[in-house]
């Protein structure tokens, strides 16, 4: 049989949901191969949330549990899946492409020998083969790639596979793992000011450029992110990231985050290429801008020209007025 | 502390891409090619932890084309001791071939740290550093931002979804760079002059078989044109009624 094993993360012993991106991702690619999905989650204990994982397509969810894996332990996670991946026979293997994906996922695809396609934005299954989708040069181009090893080893881009409801059974089932987690060790996760929602993972980016004109008018765009209610996360350009008024995590761009949310706003973003590059795959975009000959507006499916701080105020009022 | 950085010829991030004739590839015609960003940290790292250590030596290698000559120069000047090319026509799709090859040319060089950009800008792979660790058996730590090195220890933090991990690991390791780690130095005019004289050997890479064909290289969907809804705040009754009952993101 033609299984696929789908790799779900935990951050505190609670699922994290781009889990369900990825079921969904296996799910689609087990219905081509005529194979079932089965879910591996690594954790200390009890996962929160997998019972969820057979709503999205999983036929069964294993949750392998270690002592030193409550948080990541790059060495033993990455030996634990290349094991279940020979032993289960699998002929493809979904990760996320999160921050633990991108580090996991090529490290999983070595120990087997076989290459890796990251950060897919679509696949497809052609006479037996796994054909992926990938953005090149921060989607200013597409390459369609077949993998031509086994198992088929790829990693999906967040929010771009929209979770899907395919109930199966979803039973699940405890492993205990042996041996050592590793020497690279995670003593813990310090907490971002900005809160704990990623750019890269937001179903909504607010992001602003230099005609924010000073780093404490960024609390606009933060206004403008809590109206939303805990939807979204405030981005920035790389002029000011480079400025120092911004984290360079929140950067968008080629030589930041590429983000594919529903909702994107510019908010006094001009739109250099290297910008319009990392987030032309956003559903929809919103342009807020005082010149309205700015590059920005070419992309924007709904500009609005004039002062960003008259605009975004009354739009964090409406927004807020809509939600409550 | 001896030191490798591993780094790539890419595309300029302000590239307008133009696919080749061969529909798989970029037209490389008036293109300008610079050194990897995120591997500009990397080289940075490895030049300040030598001098730090007040010896040692950083050797740059990459897997690349003739041109890369070029690139490996361009880390010269910064200050690194020597450079190796590792010569393929064409880098190939399958990191983990270039991983090989990679790992192939490191593994007996006695090296403290290996470092890499966490990701190239053109093919957004982002996976030759852990490939590498894992081929020679390494630990190691991607997208550092912070790094910390004391008696044959390191401890690093890494941007994660909403936060930083905090990561120890042992030496030797390999680290892949991420944005912020430091300040890269431009290339003095007198390392630009000692770097012509500074050693670059150039073998053949070692890539073996790839596991990834590449079938076509398009261009993105183009967007449908958008129009401009009003002006100032007087627009924002309009734009959420767009945003509610044309495009539904509401």
């Amino acid at each position: 049989m033609s299984h696929v094993l789908a790799v779900l993360e935990q951050r505190d012993g609670a699922l994290r949901k781009v889990s369900h991106e990825v079921v969904t991702g296996a799910r689609r690619l087990a219905d081509a191969l005529g194979g079932e999905v089965h879910a591996l989650v690594l954790a200390a204990g009890a996962v929160q949330g997998t019972e969820a994982s057979g709503r999205y397509g999983a036929d069964k969810v294993i949750v392998a549990t270690h002592a030193g894996f409550g948080q990541y332990a790059p060495e033993g996670y990455a030996r634990t899946v290349a094991e279940r991946v020979r032993s289960g026979g699998y002929t493809a293997v979904v990760f996320a492409a999160s921050a633990q994906g991108k580090d996991l996922a090529p490290r999983v695809a070595a120990r087997l020998g076989v290459p890796l396609a990251a950060d897919v934005t679509d696949v497809v299954v052609d006479g037996g083969a796994v054909i992926v989708t990938r953005p090149v040069y921060a989607g200013k181009a597409l390459l369609k790639v077949k993998v031509t090893a086994a198992p088929a080893v790829v990693s999906l881009r967040p929010n771009v596979f929209t979770p899907v409801e395919r109930p199966k059974a979803g039973g699940a089932e405890t492993v205990a793992v042996s041996g050592d987690a590793g020497r690279v060790v995670v003593k813990g996760i310090k907490a971002a000011a900005g809160g704990s929602l990623d750019v890269a993972e937001a179903p909504i980016v607010i992001s602003g450029g230099r005609g924010l004109k000073e780093p404490a008018n960024f609390k606009l765009l933060e206004d403008l992110a809590r109206a939303f209610g805990g939807k979204a996360a405030v981005g920035a350009s790389r002029a000011v990231v480079d400025a120092g008024w911004r984290p360079h995590g929140d950067q968008v761009g080629q030589t930041g985050k590429t983000v594919s949310p529903s909702l994107y706003f510019a908010i006094g973003i001009s739109g250099a290429i290297q910008h319009l590059a990392g987030m032309r795959t956003a559903k929809v975009i919103v342009a807020i801008n005082k010149d309205k000959d700015a590059p920005i507006f070419k992309v924007a499916d709904y500009g609005v020209v004039g002062d960003l701080f008259e605009i975004v105020p009354a739009l964090t009022e409406a927004i807020g007025k809509l939600q409550s | 502390m001896k030191i490798a950085v591993c780094i790539k010829r890419v595309a300029d991030s302000e590239t307008r891409v133009k696919i080749a004739a061969d529909g798989k590839s970029l037209d490389e015609a008036g293109v300008k090619f610079i050194l990897n960003p995120y591997d500009e940290f990397a080289v940075e790292e490895a030049l300040q932890r030598k001098e730090k250590a007040g010896g040692g030596e950083v050797v740059v290698l990459a897997c690349g084309s003739q041109a890369s000559q070029e690139t490996i120069r361009t880390t010269l000047a910064m200050g690194a001791d020597r450079g190796v090319l590792l010569e393929t026509a064409a880098v190939p799709a399958d990191g983990l071939a270039v991983a090989r090859a990679l790992a192939a040319e490191l593994k007996d060089g006695g090296f403290d740290l290996i470092l890499f950009g966490k990701m190239a800008i053109d093919d957004y792979n982002h996976q030759v550093g852990p490939m590498v660790a894992e081929l020679l058996e390494l630990p190691c730590v991607t997208c550092v931002a912070h790094l910390n090195l004391v008696d044959g220890k390191g401890t690093a933090e890494r941007e994660v979804e909403g936060g930083m991990e905090e990561v120890e690991f042992p030496l030797p390791a390999v680290l892949t760079t991420e944005k912020g780690l430091n300040e890269p130095r431009y290339p003095a005019l007198k390392g630009i002059m000692a770097a012509k004289k500074k050693p670059l050997e150039v073998k053949p890479a070692a890539l073996g078989a790839a596991g990834l064909e590449i079938l076509a290289m398009t261009p993105p969907p183009d967007r449908k044109d958008g129009r401009i809804v009003g002006e100032g705040a007087a627009a924002v009754p309009a734009l959420l009624q767009l945003l509610r009952e044309e495009a539904k993101v509401l």
